[in-house]
């Protein structure tokens, strides 16, 4: 069995377009969220949403590269670049050996519903644009980077709902891990738009907390009242550990363990037995005890029953050990299929920078979790072993154990 | 629409051309050749579709391009629609 290191990470968020500007928004507490006011006039519930800046890829990518890529493709592409460039995969590897790709992605609504528009509206099927089909299906991410950096080896997406990007790096992992990979680039992407949140605004989930929109994400406090949407993209490139002491790449920290469960149980009401299952694996697989963990990353959205399970699940387990807990999406919004990656981008961040990033907007615990030791504010501490959890529509968790090399 | 001249035609037709395949303007000529000057593959046909309902109002099929070679075959085959509407 390989040892499996991270060598590679690339962001674009709410948070920042890079790794310096996304650590620097960490560090401070910056919330990533505001409000579109085209969602308050096509009937949405909440305006609340994460912000992004629209890419502008001409001067990276020539035509026929861009056409296929929808929003949440082109926020991967840059940080797929980013995380390259880290890691030190240039053209001429990628053209020596067979480098993989796994990418968390659930949903490309926009490309959908604007075909879909087309397609009434003219009543010709071409009228569509020859990119439409590869902006359309949830695999656009994988399909589009790995013919953009011309990848060789394994090729497919995971749709795990919120899972999504955590189940991708828990897959590379293991795929790594068994010889049959050396690199995989790993990560999550996720629409930031309309089109893709009507119906997930229609279930009464999302904030209402429109006359501070900083403060409309506040998981684990008492007052929350349901989660933002939010989005981007994140990239983890995960490489054996020989091959990464071969060339000398700088390693970035070291995956010791993924943990995974269904529910088996309601389609989005999360409950604690099937978390608590992925905690227990993880930390098995990872031959760790709870007083190793030093800092969770929790899965957490600001939802009043998503948050205090969470927080009883880890309890559960943790008990006395007592690691800081913080949910970045108090800062980011929920960023869903990419959750899973960004999450561990971020905690790579707070580990290598000697912080952990506060859970911003949370005042007062719910009574049955208030001895959790949450990082109500920015915690400036050397820490070498971090948890990040997320979990998904349909009870699906998957929990990640990351360790300084 | 208002009746447009062959020149205009011609002009809007390297317009869109120039702006949806990224050409530099010099590159287009009467004589050159369609497919390479702009380096159109299969796919790139469903769009040249796209441009010409975008922008003169009709529908037209990627096999109807069989036979145009260069841009003043693709300029005669426009011109020839545009007039028979």
């Amino acid at each position: 069995m390989s040892r499996v290191v991270i060598t590679g990470i690339g962001i674009y968020s709410t948070l920042g377009v890079n790794l310096e500007e996304v650590k620097n928004s960490l560090y401070t507490g910056k919330s990533g969220i505001g409000i579109d006011p085209d969602r308050d006039a096509i009937g949405f519930r909440s305006p609340l949403t994460g912000v992004i800046p629209k890419p502008n890829l001409k001067e990276y990518l020539k035509r026929r590269d861009r056409v296929g890529l929808p929003d949440q493709g082109e926020y991967a592409y840059l940080s797929t670049l980013e995380a390259m460039k880290i890691a030190g995969i240039d053209e001429d590897m990628l053209l020596k050996e067979d480098v993989g790709i796994i990418f968390g992605n659930d949903s490309s609504a926009k490309s959908v519903i604007e075909a879909s528009d087309t397609i009434r509206l003219k009543k010709d099927t071409t009228l569509t644009g020859s990119g439409s089909i590869f902006q359309s299906m949830n695999s656009t991410v994988t399909m589009n980077l790995s013919t953009i950096f011309k990848l060789r080896g394994i090729n497919f997406t995971v749709s795990a709902a919120c899972a999504s990007g955590s189940h991708s790096i828990g897959l590379g992992y293991l795929l790594v891990k068994q010889g049959l990979q050396n690199k995989v680039i790993c990560g999550g992407a996720q629409e930031i738009n309309y089109q893709s949140m009507g119906s997930f605004d229609g279930l009464s989930t999302f904030s209402m907390r429109t006359d501070a929109p900083e403060k409309a994400s506040r998981p684990f406090d008492k007052d929350r009242d349901g989660l933002v949407p939010s989005g981007g993209a994140a990239t983890v490139i995960i490489e054996s550990l020989e091959s990464a002491q071969k060339r000398g790449a700088t390693i970035l920290g070291e995956i010791v363990g993924y943990g995974f469960s269904s529910n088996g149980d309601h389609i989005s009401r999360p409950n604690v037995e099937g978390p608590a299952k992925s905690l227990e694996m993880v930390l098995k697989q990872a031959q760790l005890t709870p007083k190793d963990i030093q800092y969770i990353n929790a899965h957490a959205t600001s939802t009043p029953i998503g948050d205090l399970n969470e927080a009883k699940a880890i309890k559960s387990i943790f008990g006395d050990a007592r690691p800081y807990l913080s949910s970045t999406k108090s800062m980011t919004g929920h960023e869903m299929w990419m959750a899973g990656a960004s999450e561990i981008v971020y905690s790579l961040l707070m580990m290598k920078n000697g912080f952990i990033a506060p859970n911003i907007n949370l005042n007062t615990p719910d009574d049955e979790v208030k001895d959790i030791n949450f990082a109500y504010e920015t915690v400036n501490t050397e820490f070498d072993t971090f948890l990040s959890n997320s979990f998904g529509f349909g009870g699906t968790n998957s929990s990640i154990i990351v360790r300084k090399f | 629409m208002q009746v447009m001249s062959k020149e205009e035609i011609i002009e809007k037709i390297n317009e869109f051309l120039v702006e949806e395949f990224e050409v530099d303007a010099d590159a287009i000529a009467p004589d050159a050749d369609l497919k390479n000057t702009l380096d159109l593959d299969s796919l790139d046909y469903v769009d040249l579709v796209v441009e010409i309902e975008s922008n003169f109002g009709f529908k037209v099929k990627p096999e109807d391009f069989t036979g145009i070679i260069t841009f003043q075959n693709f300029y005669d085959y426009i011109i020839n629609k545009v007039e028979s509407k």
